[in-house]
């Protein structure tokens, strides 16, 4: 029944570390969450980001580090005694409770006496309040959901970690939980920490998304950050698809770096660069790539000489994959406004995109590149 | 179209019949059972309990009168032995509660490898037959016994004092003897509870006692009330602790009923005697669940 003590401030996560036996599931990872943010922890099963979500809630306790929220240390807090919820993975709403029992459980743990209106509120907020006599086991995977959201947003908690709360439910319902879980959170106004492996959700979603990989941040930053200029083979990877060109670096010229692609000259800004050496992995995204007739001139960075090979139709766009002198396959994807020329299979096309698209990637990156 | 539709709704039906008389099928065997075993000496049981000794007075030999004053008789004149039963099996169901429910909680939560040694242990005690066990503690409670003894040697019992045949032992053989029954329900409810539950409770402001009062309790309640019944159910009907480990004074009714039927061959008292005891357990298991609301529960 204790009273978590009134904590505001963003949460910090200084040098923590997690080892289950000589398995480190989150190393050395140091983190700032501003308050009142959405902010996404995005990876692959076993990165670490469950592990550190739980570590946050007070579910398991960093070997080494200290996780703050504001100016009070909660390292060694127990979970009831955090201002933080967590929405679970599979909601682990109370069975033998009613759903307004549910939603009230925090409030009465803390002593609240009188919880109908707040309880009432936030079943109106996720519009569910004509089934609050209901046990859990009678609500769709949908309202289930919504509760377990009600059931921590009515304590008000600093901090709300979501666990892949959105895992268990069909696409369309999915994207509609998404768009009310935005909505909520601007709603209420607290701090989101949404763990997921979805990569789309995490960029509909979230203001800020960080890439974890084996236990470390990749990279973190905006979604369109992340997109347009990822810094690693996989982070390039698991948001979205890549065409990745090896080559080096020739030198600079202004504000720009010169690189040969098998014997093409191609030019990027210097900002985009995140090469070590001359070595590097010249990304591009196969949406900004430009399709041409062969012959025909074409700006910004011009690669010849690519054959059709295959051509799939999307509805909103084509695909093509185009096969380069130095037989490595291109993707590429084309709006279908009209803008593209009719293309058909072993045409030759010239290929083009603006310097600015592209993301230049250290050539020694060990990440699988596709 | 039409007949399309009629005939997919036929083949829809066959396999539903199918699955009925496979059913049929399979209880069977059980059914045949029951009402060779349970029905037919109940009915025959229910027969004798109105009758009285035949008019030439020959042991063993009675006739239907339809007398239902047997009943009033054999409960008015052993009232002490029934609510002695109940008495005791109340209190062993208790103590049974008492120490199986930390045990079936440390089994499911804390004995992490151990889990199916201790589970085996629980059993173990059925590896050897009901009456041995109650020899068994006769022999360790009894006069010459360790217990006693230490005990008398501590100055805790006085020279002269017994611990056999008193209620006390009674009701120790009782907890003793059906502590399995009581253990292994509430250990099964408790390993069902799925863990993140507990974990939401801590993380909805709830400490350990709290967790356990709102979550773990009401969650391993259907453990306990299938416990308790397995429980006072035998227990209130047993004979063979009153009469291994206690004195006639501390007699059950299962005591009157064996002695009814074995020595004083007074059928119709003994049928009489098992119809109200039957009756009476029937009735507060009713009103049990029906005040706990077990189908309320998970």
């Amino acid at each position: 029944m204790s009273e978590p003590k009134k904590v505001q401030g963003d949460l910090v996560l200084s040098h923590v570390t997690k080892s289950f036996g000589d398995f480190t599931a989150v190393d050395d990872l140091s983190l700032t969450i501003p308050k009142g943010s959405f902010f996404a922890l995005l990876g692959p099963s076993g990165c670490g980001k469950t592990t550190t979500l739980r570590m946050i809630a007070g579910l398991e306790e960093p070997t080494s580090g200290t996780i703050s929220i504001g100016s009070t240390d909660i390292t060694d807090t127990k979970p009831y005694e955090r201002p933080v919820n967590t929405v679970f993975q599979n909601y682990a709403l109370f069975p033998h409770l009613t759903i307004f029992e549910n939603v009230a459980f925090g409030l009465r743990r803390r002593g609240i006496k009188n919880v109908d209106a707040e309880v009432e509120r936030v079943l109106n907020l996720v519009e569910l309040s004509h089934l609050k006599s209901r046990k859990p086991g009678q609500l769709s995977g949908g309202q289930q959901q919504r509760i377990a959201l009600a059931r921590a947003v009515v304590n008000k908690p600093a901090l709300l970690l979501l666990d892949e709360p959105l895992g268990a439910l069909d696409l369309k319902l999915r994207r509609q939980m998404q768009i009310e879980l935005k909505w909520i959170q601007t709603e209420v106004g607290i701090t989101f920490v949404h763990v997921t492996h979805d990569q789309e959700e995490a960029m509909t979603m979230a203001d800020t998304v960080a890439v974890m990989n084996n236990g470390r941040i990749e990279q973190m930053g905006s979604p369109a950050e992340l997109y347009e200029n990822p810094r690693t083979v996989f982070v390039a990877n698991f948001l979205g698809q890549s065409n990745f060109i090896d080559g080096s670096i020739e030198g600079t010229d202004g504000d720009n770096v010169i690189a040969n692609l098998h014997g093409v000259r191609i030019v990027f800004p210097k900002t985009r660069n995140n090469a070590n050496g001359k070595a590097v992995k010249v990304g591009i995204r196969p949406e900004k790539f430009r399709l041409h007739d062969a012959g025909s001139s074409a700006a910004g960075n011009v690669l010849t000489g690519g054959i059709i090979t295959d051509i799939s139709f999307f509805g909103v766009s084509t695909q093509y994959m185009v096969e380069m002198p130095w037989k490595q396959e291109l993707m590429v994807f084309e709006q279908n406004d009209g803008g593209a020329p009719d293309l058909a299979k072993g045409d030759a096309v010239t290929l083009s995109w603006e310097p600015q698209f592209t993301f230049a990637l250290d050539g020694t990156d060990p990440s699988q590149a596709k | 179209m039409a007949l399309a539709h009629a005939e997919v709704g036929n083949k829809a039906h066959a396999p539903k019949k199918r699955a009925k008389r496979i059913a049929y099928f399979l209880l069977a065997p059980g059914l045949t059972w029951l009402l060779i075993f349970f029905a037919f000496p109940l009915i025959n049981l229910a027969e004798t309990s109105t009758k009285t000794p035949a008019p030439t007075f020959e042991t063993g030999e009675f006739v239907q009168t339809f007398r239902f004053s047997n009943f009033v008789d054999a409960f008015v004149n052993n009232q002490e032995q029934f609510f002695r039963s109940f008495l005791y099996a109340l209190i062993a169901t208790l103590f049974a509660l008492a120490i199986a429910y930390p045990l079936a909680y440390a089994i499911a939560f804390r004995s992490g490898p151990w889990k199916n040694l201790m589970l085996i242990l629980v059993v173990a005690p059925f590896f050897t037959s009901f009456l041995l066990r109650t020899l068994a503690w006769k022999q360790i409670l009894g006069a010459e016994g360790p217990v006693v003894s230490a005990l008398q040697f501590l100055g805790i019992l006085p020279p002269e004092a017994t611990i056999t045949a008193t209620a006390f032992s009674v009701i120790l053989g009782l907890t003793y003897n059906f502590l399995p029954f009581m253990t292994l329900p509430i250990y099964a409810s408790l390993d069902r509870i799925d863990y993140r539950l507990l974990e939401a409770s801590g993380d909805l402001y709830a400490n350990g006692v709290t967790t356990f009062r709102k979550v773990t309790l009401p969650l391993s309640a259907p453990g306990v009330v299938a416990g308790t019944l397995l429980t006072f159910i035998p227990a209130s009907g047993d004979y063979i602790n009153a009469q291994l480990l206690g004195s006639p004074e501390n007699y059950m009714i299962g005591n009157v009923i064996n002695s009814r039927f074995f020595r004083v061959v007074d059928y119709p008292t003994a049928a009489a005697l098992s119809f109200i005891l039957m009756a009476t357990i029937l009735v507060l298991v009713v009103i049990y669940i029906r005040r706990l609301g077990t189908d309320e529960l998970v």
